[in-house]
């Protein structure tokens, strides 16, 4: 592979006041790699992903985006829990135009490239049977099919969404991760994508960045999820439990009284890829 | 014939073309610049400036100057304050607005005080808080317009921006809009489209050329350009129709009219309701509810 890594972040640090939320995060991806960012509340997903946004900056180490010297490369971007107004007069077709050409001055001519763009792009993510609604008035599975097209519209060569599948049925997060995953094979995106739970990804997934407390451990899903691997990462013993086909990820008995917020509850659900 | 006789009079009036011309730039301006208003769900900073700006609407009274300036003057000084306090609570912000709101209000009831015991200017605090279209001097048209002008280029200029704004703050950031910027513009242009609201229907009123027209539209349209344009017509048509029947009211109770800002607010009130009353019986025209609910 002599390609360069969409996005490569070595050796990551952030500060949020004094406590760090981020510790040596290290991990690259190539274009059109389909990553989960996997980590329990708190663990500093929307950390990092905000991080690799220049939202919040880096108290050490370094993120790079490709061909970054000079402009920065557009990042496709789907935020957490969007509560879209149902009032915003703003249809299915209008988000998808605003990731276009959102940022610039002045008020947008009709102009039939950019419908043909934004047409291509409804298509694309299967959101042309509802592209003349309101976006507040969309199923949360619709509303992350615009925003994945409102985000992949400019064809950034990375892709970024906070917890896409948080409140959509099993359907809608099915659908949602064959689409995502398809659309990073054909744009040659890197699609980069929090979860708190594994399970619906670990089939899709090409590489997985596990965080907890700030740490993490990257690499190809049955390189990191297991018993050593994140009992290591976790600092105490944890148990990579395949069940009914599915991989539960538990702790033991809590040792370690610092992690005694973390041992108490099962730290994660999994399915076998 | 007394019709067209009592028309050709209504537009050979020297105020009435003034009130025409300055309450039509007002009512367009305050169209555009409202809708972004309600999307930014900011009415209710927007009444505030308003009220803070009939301080400055009384100073100009008291002092003589064109009433605009004094409108204008606190209105961007408010925003401003506004703007840069950059509280991003909701609540927080509301206190803020709601405790700024009343400072101004209270300058404004001391300022008309003297106002009316040094200048014995009685109708100055129903002309600085209830409007005052037909006494708007001509010498203010220059101005209105130059204001109007900036705050509908400033407008124009931030709209897209403004719209991913409005979807979400951090989706504007990751697509490169320097959002604190783009809103300090929406502010300005807000500040300059309440001036000329203050100016014309009071100070009070003018949230109701403000958000009115912009709710009205923003019930029924469903994209950003159709809700402008809709707004613009609502806030023209009631301004306009509502200099008429002000005028037209001289003949009701000679010798007395009726005061503009009333019927230009209850114009803009029943638009508001027939918007409601459209959006409820064509639900799928007007908002377009998603195709699954009846498949379902």
């Amino acid at each position: 592979m002599s390609r360069s890594p969409a996005l490569s972040v070595e050796g990551a640090c952030v500060a949020l006041g004094a406590r760090l939320v981020l510790r040596d995060v290290t991990f690259a991806l190539e274009p059109g790699e389909f990553c989960a960012l996997i980590g329990s509340n708190g663990s500093g997903k929307t950390t990092l992903l905000r991080a690799i946004l220049g939202f919040v900056p880096l108290a050490a180490g370094e993120i790079r985006l490709e061909g970054a010297a000079g402009a920065p490369d557009p990042i496709g971007y789907v935020p957490q829990k969007l509560a879209l107004d149902p009032a915003l007069p703003l249809r299915a077709r209008d988000v998808v135009a605003l990731g276009l050409d959102g940022a610039r001055l002045g008020i947008s001519w009709p102009s039939k490239a950019r419908n043909a763009e934004v047409d291509r792009m409804l298509r694309a993510v299967g959101a042309e049977g509802f592209a003349e609604q309101r976006i507040g008035l969309l199923s949360g599975g619709q509303q992350q099919r615009v925003l994945v097209a409102h985000a992949l519209v400019r064809r950034p060569r990375l892709l970024l969404l906070d917890e896409p599948l948080a409140n959509l049925d099993v359907r809608s997060t099915a659908e949602i991760v064959a689409l995502l995953r398809r659309l990073s094979r054909e744009y040659g995106a890197a699609v980069l994508l929090s979860a708190h739970d594994m399970n619906p990804l670990l089939s899709a997934m090409d590489r997985i960045v596990y965080l907890a407390n700030g740490a993490a451990v990257a690499g190809r899903p049955e390189e990191v999820v297991r018993t050593e691997v994140l009992s290591s990462l976790y600092g105490y013993h944890v148990d990579v439990v395949r069940v009914h086909g599915r991989v539960v990820v538990v702790a033991a008995e809590a040792g370690e009284q610092i992690h005694e917020a973390v041992a108490r509850d099962p730290v994660h659900t999994a399915s076998v890829p | 014939m007394s019709v067209l006789l009592s028309a050709v009079e209504f537009l050979h009036n020297e105020p009435v073309r003034v009130a025409l011309i300055v309450g039509g730039g007002a009512a367009l301006v305050c169209a555009v610049v409202g809708v972004a208003t309600v999307m930014q769900r900011q009415s209710f900073a927007g009444h505030a400036l308003a009220d803070v700006s009939s301080a400055g609407g009384s100073a100009a009274y008291l002092l003589g100057l064109n009433p605009l300036l004094g409108f204008l003057g606190l209105a961007a000084a408010a925003a401003g304050v506004m703007e840069w306090s950059e509280i991003r609570e909701a609540r927080e912000r509301d206190l803020l607005t709601g405790v700024v709101l009343g400072a101004g209000l209270g300058l404004a009831a001391l300022l008309l005080y003297f106002a009316s015991t040094v200048h014995s200017a009685s109708g100055a605090a129903v002309a600085v808080l209830f409007g005052s279209m037909f006494t708007i001097p001509a010498a203010v048209v220059p101005l209105a317009l130059a204001v109007a002008l900036t705050a509908l280029t400033v407008s124009a200029l931030v709209h897209r921006p403004l719209l991913v704004s409005a979807l979400s703050v951090d989706l504007a950031r990751a697509q490169g809009i320097r959002v604190r910027a783009v809103s300090l513009a929406h502010a300005l242009a807000l500040a300059l489209a309440v001036s000329l609201a203050a100016m014309t229907v009071g100070a009070i009123l003018s949230t109701a050329l403000l958000i009115g027209p912009a709710a009205a539209a923003l019930r029924v349209a469903r994209r950003p350009a159709a809700a402008v344009a809709l707004a613009a017509a609502i806030g023209l048509g009631a301004t306009w129709g509502g200099i008429y029947l002000a005028y037209e009211s001289f003949y009701w109770t000679p010798g007395r009219g009726w005061p503009v800002s009333f019927f230009i607010v209850a114009l803009v009130f029943a638009a508001y309701l027939t918007a409601g009353a459209l959006a409820v019986r064509w639900p799928r025209r007007a908002v377009g509810l998603p195709s699954g609910c009846e498949a379902h």
